[in-house]
């Protein structure tokens, strides 16, 4: 590599200043752990982090500074998709197949695993139409994923919903609530906007945590196995049904439960990835988009601002609505520590990263922040730290998210 | 209504209050100057918690044990480093955002704020930590089992929490350095243009910020004796309701704003019901918002076209 | 001719500072009527009433239909009154609260921005798009299928976007970010989106603002256009004086709020009002 000695040097004491600052920053916080009202000393963690920030900063010093630039704008252009429709619809089910088919081989662990990572591209997408299509900054949607999971175990407690009865139901309850909570924010811009709906998640939490008649409080709450036209994934028959197994003439298996919950979510997560493509390209798509874009212009044009923001909040809440029952179906239980504003933002995370708007970003991003963990085990306490870390970075660096959404190709009709 | 237990309730609303003040300073002076909510200044008030109590722990480490001397090093410790905290927060996560988007300074803050709260987790543990109590003593009223009481300790947060505010009125009223803050705040470009070095001026707004929630900080903890690493934010978000509340931008409505909030959550809590107490804080947020985002001292804003 | 808009004492005060003060005139459809004055007269802000976003506080503000006339400050919400239909006090309300802008462009309102409004990311067809959002098949199901009405009303809006493409010389860019364009490519889409509303009336806030002769010259072309082929009328504030000159067909001269002066451009240039307010007077 080639370099000047300048920049060397100059690279070498900024380096320096770095580890110093890091040094102080973390030398009481690392350095000294509290016991009692008495402290223990640990110097070597502040010396190690100081040398990490030394190293990291040196490197990014010696990296050519193109690579460092912020890429503010959206550098993807727009262009014909080489694919034709069927191409594109019989790659998508032969992925859809070949995900399904993970349900023969794959261990109980690994299905709940994947039902998780499953139910965050949901919550992801849900919530990449509030924030990255219509740019309402959304910090209460966990709010939403709350309803539907409560809203499935509630429902079947008072109610005796199924499961079946619940998806539709807790998809459009979460939808009204997002239309109730969008109301008094129609005027509010930018982060006013993010604090209130932040307010909003919270207090739906705390609702739910201190109504303790009515939902369970802190103890939370039983969500009711689902089941198949009757058929019950257990054993033996409990709700006046036939186990799947026994109508089926096969082995029971603990992972019965897991592996029909994914197919079934797997399937949801299929359509709603279809709706949402779908409509990017339709006229409410570009409304929102337009009015992310500039508002004042949207009205100018006719377009009703209050209707369009709300069909935003409501379309992201019952999708993340249909997250909360998939939750709560998987878990069997929920309780409000699970929709605690870190939820909200780990969303926001998956959003952010994988590039705001961006479908294939969110999906990409989601399955990264839930296997990563699972892969990198000894990271796992580290997790939010590198969580904080790439949203800051990603914001500096890429605001636009790792993947950039491609804008739609119009060609002139013929004839 | 009973009269003890109302004054109770205004006293330690007033308490509870100024604390929230100092704290919402932070937010309302950022928002003022760059026009961001600094979501990651209730963590910088819960990193001063920590600073606290191993400020305490290490000053009787080496044998002092006067209260007064304990708690004036604890602030002076706990003020530099976390003013120092908060300029490296602005340097590293905001500065480099000035020209992006609305919505990337807040992302970045909301990513410094789970940064801030992991690291403490992981280098201090999850668990509840606590501080001594260094000044005992209380002012009473009443009878022996009906009355109302201001502990000394109560007493000095609002002490120092007026002598804070004071202080930091007369530097932005008086002072050169005041000036050219408030010069920034109106037009950054042409303060620029005359010479006023606005990265520094933010910077040290920053700094400002949270050295007084570091003072917030160190008041509540030694009242309130324990804290964990998640204290930071429904802290955060009172204080920001408070500067809200008072017209974000305006000091005095910080100030103002953090005294009414304490005072109407503490009412709340005990008249009403203290479980819902902080849902009654957030409701008054989202209410102030929707009906009056100029807030009581701020100036609202036209739609302009 | 008849009038389309007709301007019947519109008042509107910001804070103590009078912005508008009784200002009447009317618009005679199929013209070109140019609004002139200082800086600081109150044009735009006049402009921001007639398409809404601001409500005037006093006066009418008349647009012609086939019924009768609507007034546009009525449709941004007028007076809470108690014995009212429920329903119309509701909707009073809601845009009082919410504002009604949308509904005076729905009326026939197009209009551009002093400083130009694109949706910059979105590319420039998709900015035509959104403008016939009104006149699309909205319908989410409709979409999420490709019903055949579906796909009709989204090749007609592409037919549409193209064709004002092609008249504003476009159709080469038509994939491009509108951020990308050039300033008076930019101009010429903000007209040719608010022209995509189909509208009655079409606004133009200084659409010469930063063009250069050559551009400028295109530009009164383009809006002559407007009226004489589209058969739109045009409502037009601008500073080039030549350019109002050889365009308009009728001048209303504003200052400090009040209309001083209206009629032919020869009338106008010919009052002494009017070259009082330009060049200041010495009778006061």
């Amino acid at each position: 590599m080639n370099m000047s000695r300048p920049r060397l040097s100059k690279t070498l004491v900024l380096s320096a200043f770095a580890a110093v600052v890091a040094l102080i920053l973390t030398g009481p916080l690392s350095g000294l752990v509290l016991e009692g009202y008495d402290f223990k000393t640990r110097f070597s963690a502040p010396l190690q982090i100081a040398a990490f920030v030394l190293i990291v900063r040196f490197i990014a010093g010696l990296l050519p500074e193109s690579w460092l630039a912020p890429r503010q704008k959206n550098e993807a252009a727009p262009r014909a998709t080489r694919f034709k429709t069927w191409q594109l619809v019989l790659g998508g089910l032969l992925v859809y197949i070949a995900l399904a088919s993970l349900v023969l081989i794959a261990s109980k662990y690994w299905l709940s695993v994947g039902i998780l990572a499953l139910i965050y591209i949901l919550l992801g997408l849900g919530l990449n139409i509030v924030v990255g299509f219509a740019g309402l900054l959304d910090l209460g949607f966990v709010g939403f994923y709350a309803v539907g999971a409560y809203g499935y175990a509630l429902g079947h407690q008072y109610l005796g919903l199924g499961f079946w009865a619940a998806i539709p139901l807790a998809a459009m309850l979460a939808g009204l609530f997002g239309m109730i909570l969008g109301f008094p924010v129609l005027r509010m811009h930018g982060d006013y906007l993010a604090i209130v709906t932040l307010g909003f998640g919270e207090i739906i939490r705390l609702v739910l945590n201190n109504w303790i008649a009515f939902t369970g409080g802190p103890n939370g709450i039983d969500a009711p196995a689902p089941t198949f036209f009757g058929w019950e994934f257990k054993a033996n028959a409990t709700q006046g049904g036939v186990p799947f197994h026994e109508v089926w003439g096969l082995d029971y298996s603990s992972g019965m439960l897991d592996g029909f919950i994914f197919l079934v979510l797997l399937t949801v997560v299929a359509l709603v990835i279809y709706a949402v493509t779908r409509l990017r390209g339709m006229p409410i798509g570009r409304a929102w988009e337009a009015l992310r874009e500039d508002e004042i212009a949207c009205r100018s044009l006719g377009l009703n601002h209050v209707f369009t923001k709300l069909s935003a909040f409501a379309m992201g809440a019952s999708i993340g609505g249909l997250a909360g029952v998939f939750f709560a179906a998987s878990q069997g239980f929920v309780s409000p520590v699970s929709f605690s504003f870190f939820e909200s933002a780990l969303v926001l995370a998956i959003v952010v990263l994988g590039g705001l708007g961006s479908v294939t970003g969110v999906i990409l991003a989601a399955l990264f922040l839930t296997l990563m963990p699972e892969a990198l085990r000894e990271f796992s306490d580290y997790r939010i730290l590198i969580f904080g870390f790439a949203m800051v970075l990603i914001m500096i660096w890429r605001p636009r998210g790792m993947i950039q959404q491609r804008r739609p190709f119009f060609t002139r009709a013929k004839g | 209504m009973d009269l003890y237990v109302l004054g109770q309730q205004i006293v330690n609303g007033l308490v509870l209050g100024s604390t929230y003040g100092l704290i919402a300073v932070g937010y309302t002076m950022v928002y003022g100057i760059i026009g961001m909510i600094n979501f990651a200044h209730g963590e910088v008030y819960m990193v001063s918690a920590y600073l606290t109590a191993i400020g305490l722990a290490v000053l009787a480490y080496f044998g002092i044990s006067s209260p007064w001397l304990l708690i004036s090093l604890t602030m002076v410790f706990a003020i530099l480093f976390t003013s120092l905290l908060g300029i490296t927060i602005e340097r590293l996560a905001y500065r480099p955002l000035r020209k992006a988007n609305r919505l990337a300074p807040l992302i970045s803050a909301i990513g410094v704020s789970l940064i801030l709260q992991n690291y403490v987790q992981l280098s201090q543990g999850a668990k509840n930590q606590g501080v001594p109590t260094l000044i005992e003593g209380v002012f009473r009223m009443g009878s022996e089992d009906h009355f109302f009481q201001i502990t000394y300790m109560q007493m000095l947060i609002v002490v120092v929490a007026l002598i804070a505010m004071g202080l930091l009125n007369f530097v932005v009223q008086k002072t050169a350095l005041g000036r050219a803050c408030r010069a920034t705040q109106q037009d950054r470009q042409m303060a620029q243009i005359l010479g006023i070095d606005t990265d520094k001026v933010i910077a040290l707004v920053f700094g400002i910020g949270a050295a007084l929630a570091a003072v917030a900080g160190v008041l509540i903890t030694l009242n309130y004796g324990s804290f964990d690493f998640f204290v930071g934010f429904v802290t955060g978000i009172k204080a920001f309701t408070a500067a809200v509340l008072g017209g974000i931008g305006s000091l005095p409505g910080a100030m103002l704003g953090g005294i009414l909030l304490g005072l109407a959550e503490s009412l709340f809590s005990g008249f009403v019901n203290s479980d819902y107490k902080d849902v009654f804080a957030f409701a008054l947020l989202v209410g102030i918002l929707i009906f009056r985002p100029s807030g009581l001292l701020g100036k609202p804003s036209v739609e302009k076209v | 001719m008849s009038t389309l808009l007709d301007l019947n004492s519109v008042s509107l005060q910001f804070g103590g500072i009078i912005a508008l003060n009784r200002v009447s005139l009317s618009v005679e459809e199929g013209s070109i009527t140019a609004i002139i004055g200082p800086n600081g007269a109150g044009k735009t802000t006049l402009f921001n009433c007639i398409t809404g976003f601001y409500r005037a506080q006093d006066g009418q503000i008349l647009l012609s239909t086939k019924h009768k006339p609507l007034d546009l400050v009525q449709l941004l919400g007028g007076k809470f009154r108690l014995f009212d239909a429920p329903w119309s006090n509701i909707k009073k309300v809601f845009y009082g609260f919410f504002g009604g802008t949308h509904l005076v462009a729905r009326a026939g309102i197009a209009r551009t921005f002093q400083n130009i409004r694109l949706f910059s990311e979105m590319t420039v067809v998709e900015n035509l798009l959104v403008a016939q959002h009104r006149h699309l098949n909205r319908n989410v199901l409709a979409g999420f299928l490709n019903l055949p009405g579906y796909r009709k009303a989204e090749a007609k809006a592409l037919e549409c976007a193209f064709f004002w493409l092609d008249i504003i010389g476009l159709s080469d860019l038509a994939n491009q970010p509108a951020a990308a364009l050039s300033y008076g490519n930019q101009r010429r889409l903000e007209i040719a989106r608010a022209m995509c509303t189909e509208p009655r009336l079409i606004c133009l806030d200084e659409p010469a603002a930063g063009l250069n002769p050559n551009e400028t010259d295109q530009l009164s072309l383009l809006v002559k256009r407007l009226r004489d082929e589209f058969k739109v009328t045009v409502l037009v504030i601008e500073h080039d004086m030549s350019l109002v000159m050889s365009i308009s067909d009728h001048i209303v001269v504003l200052n400090y709020g009040e209309v001083i002066a209206k009629g032919s451009p020869k009338e106008v240039q010919a009052n002494p009002k009017v070259l009082a307010a330009y060049l200041g007077s010495d009778e006061d």
